[in-house]
């Protein structure tokens, strides 16, 4: 059956509910209620938060906008947190403890501070344990919720208030981690890219991809942040629009080993247009400040290019 | 009947651990505690017990999958030591707070640094605040025992918080000892089928777990907790008595070891209570009235019981294998002396901390203590109440 956001929106109620406390114009919440809908209706789900905003703002006692049943504990646990959720249900299920005939599925969200960065080590250890599980990544690049300070993810020269943009040092001095690359080395059954794009069929299929494929399954999704990024609430999905086109964030996927990228453009707009409309960027755009620009390109392009190597390579006809 | 053994207190932890036969463990292997999931991976891959054991890659992983899966609606273990239960302090508190009743074996070893493998409780003695139930255990038979009755404490309805079971890392871990088991049938008995009332794998009742608490409700979620662990008090004696009857194995708060007619008492926690025990036959023999009491019970701290049972005595010496390191004296000591105090019991006492990092305790130097406190009873006076034993230093 081919995609059709309308029916998918229609048959499937939001299983995030409305009433949470995120910002207008952040790009967590529209993964968060697609991520779900890709669940059947007829499964359970406990769906795990690391500490961030999007636990912070949707779980305030004794109000919570999940509608399965949910779990908090800890910042850099939310992968060790759902596989201890997942050993349980084996168990349970095994036992003949549980009800028959009823699946349950599990999901972690976190941002990049409680994955790239204080939870590698959880997400790394319930990966390789092969929990039935599928961790989500909404990657905003930098820790948000303490007010915009760097991290792993934040990518090369971005003006953060731990990498602030200063007159000796232009922002954040070191690379993005390619987390989905470490996710890829670890030999899941599925690791994916994906953003929420205009019809959200790429967030949709992956979801539901890694959500019904047995072990772990990893997705990082990019979610822009207008207080960090610094893009008028309202541009959210032009953001989102912008970092495919110029190949900032590819769509891929990475099959039992074998990579797709899901979209090539067909004319990859120059970075200059993912940067521009963001205030974390704006110093690139100083005069004497081009080189920065340059090099942010040649790494969108290397990285890029290295894709089509892994999606060439892993694909070869013998 | 009850079965005749001998087993190291780890093993015996182990042993407990396979007929309570909990639906998951969590575990990461760390000295002197790494035995207990060596033993039960065994029993886990030759399908003597049905749990799933999650190999974790930290302990920090551990505690926060013993969480998961005890909200999940599971029966959850783990074991570990000093700088593991280090690790996991964060989770330690989200364990209590979420009022999980999950049972930890902590086999006491010294904190780093510097890094020690050995004994001390300075592990124990750094959670003491976070509301997990503590229970000492002399020997490997009483770690056993202790975790028999762990989750019918722990998972009481007016209860549900965490449980450790402690007992000394090598000292009695490690040593093989006689000790009775307790038949498989029976253990599955009295420990009986967990039943929680709210779980995530409820199919009937969905549930969120772990909010963010403002000010509005952390308070009261605390005094919650608080509450339980008065109440604790009182499940933890009937458990015992229940136990007792079925074993013949008494166990109070505290063990009174000849304290009838004691003037001198030492009070002290785990196998230290051993040595001690025989310092005191020794001295009564030579007609000195000697006496010790052992806390079996730490979290929650019977302090009215045990400053009535101190009450009569002439001079009392607490005994901590952690220093609390804040110049007036160790953990135990404070707890007791502020006991007495409330109670309105005033009997000189004094701490000793010893054995820290393993350093061994002889019956030398508990008699030492006894000596000590002969002096005290004589002079009537307590020159420093805070001493050690057993270190080198410069006179």
């Amino acid at each position: 059956m081919a995609y059709n956001v309308k029916e998918i929106v229609a048959e499937k109620p939001s299983r995030f509910k409305a009433g949470h406390r995120m910002c207008a114009g952040c790009g967590a919440p529209p993964v968060a209620r697609m991520v779900l809908r890709a669940l059947k209706p007829e499964d359970n789900a406990v769906i795990c938060t690391a500490t961030g905003c999007m636990e912070v703002s949707t779980f305030i006692y004794p109000y919570s906008s999940w509608s399965d049943s949910f779990i908090h504990t800890a910042f850099e646990c939310a992968g060790a947190t759902l596989s201890g959720v997942e050993a349980a249900y084996k168990s349970l299920k095994n036992q003949g403890k549980l009800p028959d005939g009823k699946e349950t599925k599990f999901i972690a969200f976190g941002g990049d501070g409680g994955t790239y960065d204080i939870g590698i080590q959880s997400l790394s250890g319930a990966m390789e344990r092969g929990h039935d599980m599928v961790y989500v990544c909404y990657d905003n690049g930098a820790y948000m919720n303490t007010g915009i300070q760097r991290s792993s993810a934040t990518p090369h020269f971005a003006d953060t208030t731990t990498s602030p943009a200063g007159t000796k040092i232009p922002g954040k001095m070191q690379k993005r981690k390619d987390l989905t690359e470490v996710m890829a080395s670890h030999h899941l059954p599925y690791v994916a890219q994906s953003i929420a794009t205009a019809n959200f069929k790429d967030l949709y299929e992956k979801s539901e991809k890694a959500i019904y494929t047995k072990g772990a399954c990893f997705l990082n999704v990019l979610a822009p942040c207008p207080r960090g990024w610094g893009y008028p609430t309202e541009d959210l999905m032009q953001i989102n629009k912008l970092a495919v086109e110029t190949c900032y964030w590819p769509l891929y996927e990475v099959e039992n080993g074998k990579y797709k990228v899901n979209y090539k453009p067909a004319k990859k707009l120059p970075i200059e247009e993912f940067l521009k409309p963001q205030r974390r960027f704006k110093h690139l755009f100083k005069p004497g400040n081009e080189w920065m620009i340059e090099e942010f390109q040649k790494e969108v392009d290397e990285r890029w290019e290295m894709l089509l190597k892994l999606e060439e390579a892993t694909n070869r006809e013998e | 009947m009850s079965i005749r053994e001998r087993l190291s207190g780890n093993e015996a932890a182990a042993t407990a651990m396979r007929q309570i036969n909990p639906d998951v463990v969590a575990a990461f292997p760390i000295t002197p505690s790494t035995e207990i999931p060596q033993y039960f991976s065994t029993f886990v891959s030759n399908g003597t017990v049905d749990t799933e054991f999650v190999a974790v890659e930290s302990e920090h992983s551990a505690m926060s999958a013993c969480i998961g899966a005890e909200a999940a609606g599971a029966r959850a273990m783990t074991a570990t030591s000093a700088n593991g239960l280090s690790l996991m302090w964060e989770m330690i508190y989200i364990a209590s707070s979420m009022r999980l009743p999950i049972v930890m074996s902590l086999v006491n070893r010294a904190v780093s640094g510097p890094l020690n493998i050995h004994n001390d409780h300075s592990d124990a003695m750094g959670v003491r605040d976070a509301g997990w139930i503590m229970l000492f255990s002399e020997n490997n038979q009483e770690a056993y025992d202790n975790l028999i009755m762990a989750h019918r404490i722990a998972e009481n309805k007016d209860v549900l918080l965490p449980l450790m079971v402690c007992q000394d890392g090598f000292i009695t871990s490690h040593s093989i000892e006689n000790i009775e088991l307790i038949e498989d049938e029976k253990v599955k008995e009295f420990v009986g089928k967990y039943k929680p009332e709210h779980y995530l794998l409820n199919d009937k009742e969905k549930i969120a777990m772990g909010p963010l608490d403002v000010q509005t409700y952390l308070f009261e979620h605390k005094y919650q907790q608080a509450n339980a662990m008065r109440n604790a008090k009182k499940v933890i004696a009937e458990v015992s008595e229940e136990f007792e009857k079925m074993t013949g194995r008494k166990y109070s708060f505290f063990e009174e070891y000849k304290m009838e007619d004691a003037e001198i008492v030492i009070v002290c926690m785990n196998s230290t209570a051993g040595t001690t025990k025989y310092v005191v036959d020794s001295l009564r023999e030579k007609g000195v009235k000697a006496g010790l009491l052992k806390v079996r019970m730490f979290r929650p701290f019977p302090a009215e019981e045990i400053a009535k049972a101190l009450s009569k005595a002439k001079a009392v010496a607490v005994l901590d294998k952690s220093d609390s390191v804040n110049g007036v004296g160790g953990a135990l000591y404070t707890d007791v002396t502020s006991a007495m105090y409330v109670n309105g019991v005033n009997v000189p006492m004094v701490n000793y901390i010893y054995g820290i990092g393993g350093r061994d305790t002889t019956s030398y130097d508990i008699e030492g203590v006894y000596n000590d406190l002969m002096e005290i009873v004589k002079s009537g006076k307590v020159d420093n109440p805070y001493r050690y034993f057993g270190v080198r230093r410069e006179k």
